[in-house]
C-alpha cells in the first residue's frame, strides 16, 4: 500500500476545506514585512463587507495574529473535530490554542505533521475566504500549503527594500513554475515615494495591489481591534482588499 | 480511515474485506472504546462483517542532542497538555524534554498517528 493511501489524514483535509471558496496564503520572502498584520487586517475587512472569513495562523513557531486580534480566552469547541471560535466575526485558528506561550521549535517533518493534524481536525464550514498567515521564507509551509490545498492562491507581502524583493523574486519563480496562482503583491512600510516594487512586480507579470506607508501608530493599536481599524495601515488594506476582490473577479 | 479502506478494496480488486488492521500511536492518546464506536457507526454496510484489529504502538522519543531514547509516562503531563498533544502530537516539543540532557530537540520515532496497518480480504 502506498504511503499516501496509508495516511488517512490527507483524505480528511480535502473534506474539511471543500466548502471554502477561496484560500489566500499571505506569504513573503523575508520575515518582518507585515504578513500577519496584512492577514489580520484583510480578514477583518472582508468580514466587515459581509463575507464569511476564516483566518488560519500557520506561523507555528512565531505566531502573531492572536496578539493583533486579541483573542482573549477564546477556545476552539470540540465537536466532531474542532470548530474555530469566532473572533471579531472571523473563524480563527492558531496553534497557540495548543502551545500557549511556550516556545515550539519544529523541524521540517514535525512542522508538516503539525499542519496536517490541525488541518485534518479543523472544521471550517462554509467560508468565502480562508486567509492563511504563512511563516516567512520559502520552506516547509510553502510546500505543504501547495500540496495540501491545490487551489490555494498566494498574496505576497514585501517591503520596499531590494533585499526583501530579492527573495520575493524566488517565491514568484517557484509559484509560477508550479502554476500556483498569485493574486498580487502588497508593498508595506513605504518610507518614500518609489516605483521600484511596482515596476519590478509588473515586469514579472504580478499585479501590484497597492502600497502602504509606514504607520508609526500601528504598534500601539496592536491588540485593540477598534483602534487597529482606524489606522492608516488599515485604510490602506481596505483599498487593497478592493483591488484583491477585483483581481479575483476578473479571473473567475 | 473507512474511505481509505474502500480505496484499497477497489484498487486491489477485493470482493470482501475480512479484517482491518488499525495502528494507533500511544501519543495520540485515543480513547479506544470511543474510536471503536465511531468506526462501527461510520462504516458502510458492506464492511459490517469486517473485524477491526487494533495495535497500540508505544511512544518512543529520541533526543537529537544526546541520543537518549525514552518513552514518556502518561502521568507526567496534566490533562490539558495531554489533550493538546492528542490533537497535535508535535506540540509535545513544547512540553516534553529529554530526561538526560533537558533538550526539546527530539524525534518522535514511534507512537504518533493513526494508520491503516493492513487490510485482509477475499477476491
Amino acid at each position: 500500500m502506498g504511503s499516501e493511501l496509508k495516511d488517512v489524514r490527507l483524505s480528511v483535509i480535502d473534506e474539511r476545506i471543500k466548502s471554502v471558496k477561496n484560500v489566500i496564503a499571505v506569504s513573503s520572502g523575508k520575515g518582518g514585512v507585515g504578513k500577519s498584520l496584512v492577514a489580520s487586517a484583510l480578514s477583518l475587512t472582508l468580514a466587515r463587507r459581509g463575507y464569511r472569513v476564516g483566518l488560519f495562523d500557520i506561523d507555528f513557531t512565531s505566531p502573531s495574529t492572536h496578539i493583533i486580534l486579541d483573542v482573549g480566552e477564546s477556545r476552539p469547541i470540540e465537536d466532531r473535530g474542532i470548530v474555530p471560535p469566532k473572533i471579531h466575526g472571523i473563524s480563527y485558528m492558531s496553534i497557540t490554542y495548543y502551545s500557549e506561550d511556550k516556545p515550539t521549535p519544529l523541524r521540517g517533518v514535525d512542522f508538516s505533521n503539525a499542519l496536517i493534524e490541525l488541518m485534518a481536525i479543523t472544521r471550517w464550514g462554509d467560508l468565502d475566504f480562508l486567509v492563511v498567515d504563512m511563516p516567512p521564507g520559502i520552506s516547509d509551509a510553502t510546500l505543504d500549503i501547495i500540496r495540501l490545498i491545490k487551489r490555494s492562491k498566494f498574496l505576497i507581502v514585501t517591503t520596499p527594500s531590494k533585499l526583501a524583493f530579492e527573495t520575493v523574486k524566488k517565491l514568484i519563480k517557484l509559484l509560477s513554475d508550479l502554476r500556483v496562482e498569485i493574486i498580487g503583491i502588497v508593498e508595506n512600510m513605504k518610507i518614500r515615494k518609489s516605483d521600484f516594487i511596482k515596476l519590478n512586480a509588473e515586469e514579472l507579470g504580478i499585479r501590484y495591489l497597492g502600497g502602504i506607508n509606514f504607520d508609526e501608530n500601528l504598534e500601539d493599536a496592536l491588540g485593540d481591534v477598534g483602534r487597529f481599524s482606524k489606522t492608516q495601515f488599515f485604510r490602506g488594506i481596505e483599498e487593497i482588499a478592493e483591488e484583491l476582490l477585483k483581481a479575483l473577479a476578473s479571473r473567475a | 480511515m473507512i474511505s481509505t479502506v474502500i480505496k484499497v478494496l477497489k484498487s486491489e480488486g477485493l470482493e470482501k474485506i475480512l479484517e482491518i488492521g488499525v495502528g494507533i500511536g500511544e501519543l495520540q492518546d485515543i480513547d479506544l472504546e470511543t474510536f471503536k464506536f465511531a468506526l462501527m457507526q461510520l462504516r458502510p454496510d458492506y464492511l459490517k462483517d469486517a473485524e477491526f484489529k487494533f495495535k497500540i504502538v508505544k511512544t518512543r522519543l529520541r533526543c537529537r542532542v544526546c541520543g537518549h531514547e525514552w518513552s514518556p509516562r502518561r502521568d507526567e503531563l496534566d490533562e490539558g497538555v495531554r489533550e493538546a498533544i492528542h490533537f497535535i502530537p508535535e506540540i509535545s516539543h513544547a512540553y516534553l524534554k529529554c530526561p538526560r540532557c533537558g533538550s526539546i530537540d527530539f524525534d518522535i520515532i514511534d507512537g504518533r498517528g493513526v494508520w491503516l496497518e493492513y487490510v485482509r480480504g477475499k477476491r
